[in-house]
């Protein structure tokens, strides 16, 4: 150790500039795998994980920043961090803890090993098309509607990719190999429960995918500076930035290995310009350069360069229209929100989707949740779905309680634990266990009990709170029938949590469902009475 | 509109396996009959080693596989070993103890676990397990019970002992909270999974009016012994869950149970495989809001327990225990008319003990 030091402090070499990358990819690295980890856990009820996801998506922009501006929750500080960050020493946040910029470099890390000569150039910036996406985000956002978050942030894509695509094929493999471990009587590796997850909510994901990998496959971080709006709104940030990226011109030779390592295509050698609103901070222009002569320098007044006029009024034009275009397709879309038809042999309506326990109403819900799907990867029962147009159109992809595929485990409150963005807020197990998500209706016509005649009471089984009563029935056609009983709800003390939905065996349609509540309410609790009954154990067996 | 990898490349790979497993047996065939074909006429000691050992090998690898591949468990005739065990009583009831030395009372009295498990067989439990609630709220079998049982198991030689229910909640939490996977853990036990299909097999159960065929744990199918533990308690559908109710928990599909005639499922389900050993747990019992419960007031400290190898009068006794006449739940008359067990309890050898 004593030797390692001196050593060190011998050559007072110190930290170069040139070690930068090495610390971004170490620390990237760091926080990829760890969110990912919160993606796939198959037990995210662990006291670990549910530490973790506070720990570990504190800095992620978009949700901070959400739960922030509409809770004023001030302990929600991680995007000041970045702001901070960005304006010290630039995008830092994009190759560093965004993690899906990471996944993007780990798929352009294998374009280059799969071709070894590929190398980036410098590329014109789109500034109208990306300062527009922002600006019509950000106006949406001040209108109430957080689809295009919800579709571009790339923090809740990650998740979206993760939750919706790598976790349903790990869990397949985790199965496959305990179905086959089993045949060898080795119970070891437990098979994972996969309730399967809706088709209409994968399709946006894949296309996601498909296009940010094709983009970094091929053009390394194009997508970060044209369609992300996060990368937008640092990369106007940085015009401010204290430190700037810049190559000192006079001894530079021109080799162009900086222009030809730049991901982001913001180096341009001809003109010897860094365009630092684009530049990610992956710092691999350090690295390369042989001379050492990429440094972060104390930016200047910025020198007033003779510029056509015609071009600045362009894009000034180009952004109003856009924005403003935007704004009112958006309004248009919210005119036509569609409402979610129960399909039944008698019409039955849900009128309001469930929103997840803590999430107080389904506006609160639909106007802070960005679509992540931590929740939906964390729900150890999957009742949490990825809607399509449950919540209308501008809903789509937002998690919602799917009583076909499961229900609300009645002592879980993983959900409101994990949610970063506080469209699911936290709530004691004891608040939850009173919250009411919606009311159980019950449908007698498509009941087995009053069309087969026969005992069912899944539904009174499943429910937590008796809310779901089974009371003596005699059937009018048949009265010598005894022994049957009928579901009755009381909703007072209904929570909502959908058991009996999914515990109910008529098909297809089934004979129990619950109408949501656009604004949770509070459930009675159930009402307690002590059996009286004295039990003498020195009393003969009765039989 | 709902699509499960697992469930798509398990159709996938039970196909490939078979192929497989086919043409590994072909491949074993020919090399016994021919094995210059396999391995050439000039066939060095070492290369004969290795060889033999790689096909030795794969064809060990594909004995699991083709089991694997279709298990065919047609018909009750071949699994269903019917024991007439001779046993000094049909049916010991004891009260007034805890749930431990009441069970090692009464199984004593039966001649010991040693009378039905014998050495290096494999046993299952199966416990009730279907809810996450804490075991005071008696919507599970007791833990203590479920150890102590596990111990005799392994006390009187077997070789392994399963422990699995087809939970109603999340599985996860019902194991953790009903203190049951850490009670069955620590006794030696397996805890397995029944929450997912694959371990389940279709079967034909013969004689069955309404459930003709079922899934069932593979468990159930290949376990030597299989040791029934469930817990008396009231049940919104069936009246009362004692141990035929508890049956519910080795199928897959207990929608159908619902929708076809719930009662006549139940007796059914007796047929297939009757439990070897039936240890009813009415320590704890809730006497309304069953199954599920809403708090500890539902439950009274009955402090009882049934130890029979005659399911139905197992369900007789308990439902008199528990203050019901069992000519009021059609189930049990159904069973009756199945021939699945004795009715009538004069008939039958009992023996009482209260502690």
């Amino acid at each position: 150790m004593k030797g390692f030091l001196s050593k060190l402090f011998q050559k007072k070499r110190g930290f170069r500039l040139s070690d930068l990358k090495k610390l971004r990819v170490f620390v990237s690295l760091f926080i990829f795998l760890l969110t990912a980890f919160l993606f796939l856990s198959f037990d995210p009820d662990s006291k670990f994980v549910k530490s973790l996801s506070g720990y570990i998506l504190f800095l992620q922009f978009v949700p901070s920043a959400v739960k922030f501006f509409y809770l004023f929750a001030l302990a929600s500080i991680g995007f000041i961090v970045v702001i901070v960050l960005t304006i010290l020493f630039g995008r830092v946040y994009c190759s560093t803890i965004c993690p899906l910029g990471t996944l993007q470099d780990i798929i352009g890390f294998l374009s280059k090993k799969i071709n070894k000569k590929k190398y980036y150039g410098f590329s014109k910036p789109h500034n109208i098309l990306r300062y527009s996406i922002l600006s019509a985000t950000l106006i949406s956002l001040i209108a109430g509607f957080i689809i295009l978050l919800n579709l571009l942030d790339p923090y809740s894509n990650f998740g979206k990719i993760f939750t919706l695509l790598i976790k349903p094929v790990l869990i397949t493999l985790n199965n496959l190999a305990a179905s086959s471990l089993e045949n060898l009587n080795l119970y070891i590796i437990d098979p994972a429960e996969f309730k399967g997850i809706q088709w209409l909510g994968i399709i946006y994901p894949v296309i996601f995918l498909a296009v940010v990998g094709w983009l970094s496959f091929k053009y390394g971080r194009l997508f970060c500076n044209t369609i992300c709006p996060v990368g937008a709104l640092l990369g106007f940030i940085s015009k401010f930035s204290f430190y700037k990226i810049s190559a000192e011109s006079e001894s530079c030779r021109g080799c162009r290995l900086c222009e030809r390592a730049c991901k982001a295509g913001c180096i341009d050698k001809n003109n010897k310009e860094i365009d630092f609103t684009r530049c990610v901070g992956c710092y691999n222009c350090f690295t390369v350069c042989p001379k050492d002569k990429i440094r972060f320098v104390r930016a200047k007044p910025k020198e007033i360069k003779p510029r056509s006029i015609s071009s600045i009024d362009n894009s000034k034009r180009n952004f109003i229209k856009n924005s403003v275009g935007s704004l009112f397709s958006l309004a248009g879309f919210s005119l036509i929100q569609i409402i979610p038809k129960k399909e039944s042999k008698i019409p039955v309506y849900r009128s309001y989707p469930v929103s997840p326990p803590g999430s107080k109403s389904l506006e609160h819900f639909t106007d802070t949740c960005t679509a992540c799907h931590l929740c939906v990867s964390a729900c150890p029962t999957q009742v949490l779905q990825p809607s399509f147009l449950e919540y209308g159109f501008l809903g789509i992809l937002q998690p919602v309680m799917d009583y076909k595929t499961s229900f609300c485990n009645f002592e879980c409150t993983v959900c409101t634990e994990i949610c970063p963005t506080g469209a699911i807020l936290p709530l004691r197990l004891e608040k939850k266990k009173l919250t009411q998500l919606g009311k159980a209706k019950f449908v007698k016509e498509n009941c087995v009990v009053f069309t087969e005649n026969t005992a069912c009471g899944a539904c009174s089984e499943h429910c937590p709170t008796k809310a779901v009563k089974m009371i003596p029935y005699v059937p009018e056609n048949n009265p010598l029938l005894k022994n049957l009983h009928l579901p009755e709800v009381n909703d007072e003390y209904c929570t909502g949590c959908g058991a009996c939905e999914y515990a109910c065996p008529t098909k297809p349609y089934k004979s129990i469902y619950v109408e949501g509540n656009p604004v949770h309410l509070a459930a009675k609790q159930p009402p307690k009475e002590k059996i009286e009954e004295e039990i003498d154990y020195r009393e003969d067996f009765p039989f | 509109m709902i699509y499960d990898f697992s469930l798509f490349f398990r159709e996938i790979i039970i196909k490939v396996k078979f192929f497989y497993s086919l043409l590994i047996k072909i491949l074993f065939n020919l090399q016994k009959k021919f094995p210059s074909i396999i391995y050439g006429d000039s066939m060095k000691r070492r290369d004969f080693i290795d060889k033999t050992f790689k096909a030795g090998f794969l064809a060990a690898s594909a004995i699991p596989l083709t089991n694997l591949a279709y298990p065919v468990y047609a018909g009750t005739g071949v699994l269903q070993k019917e024991k007439f065990l001779k046993t000094k009583y049909d049916l010991v009831a004891v009260k007034g103890g805890e749930p431990v030395p009441m069970f090692d009372k009464a199984i004593e009295s039966l001649g010991g676990m040693k009378a039905f498990v014998k050495k290096n067989q494999t046993v299952v439990v199966k416990p009730n397990i279907g809810w996450d609630v804490v075991p005071e709220k008696a919507a599970n079998t007791n833990p203590l019970l479920v150890n102590r049982i596990i111990r005799q198991c392994f006390d009187a030689g077997a070789k392994d002992v399963y422990v699995f229910d087809h939970t109603c909640d999340v599985q996860n939490r019902c194991y953790a909270n009903s203190g049951i996977e850490k009670a069955a853990k620590d006794a030696g036990a397996k805890v397995v999974t029944g929450a997912n299909e694959s371990y389940y097999h279709e079967v034909r159960i013969k004689g069955a009016k309404v459930l003709k065929t079922a899934k069932i744990h593979e468990l159930i199918l290949e376990s030597d012994v299989f040791i029934n533990v469930p817990i008396l308690k009231h049940h919104g559908s069936s009246g009362l869950t004692i141990s035929m109710k508890n049956l519910m928990g080795i199928v897959w599909d207990r929608w159908f149970w619902h929708q076809n005639d719930l009662h006549q499922c139940i007796a059914d389900c007796a047929l297939y495989r009757k439990p070897d050993l039936n240890i009813i747990d009415a320590y704890f019992v809730m006497k309304k809001n069953g199954p599920r419960g809403i708090s500890r007031d539902d439950v009274v400290e009955m402090k009882s327990q049934i130890v029979t190898t005659d399911i139905l009068a197992g369900e007789i006794a308990a439902a008199k225990l528990f203050g019901a006449d069992p000519d009021e739940i059609p189930y049990i008359k159904m069973a009756d008319e199945l021939k699945i067990g004795t009715k009538d309890l004069t008939k039958l050898s009992i023996n009482r003990i209260k502690m």
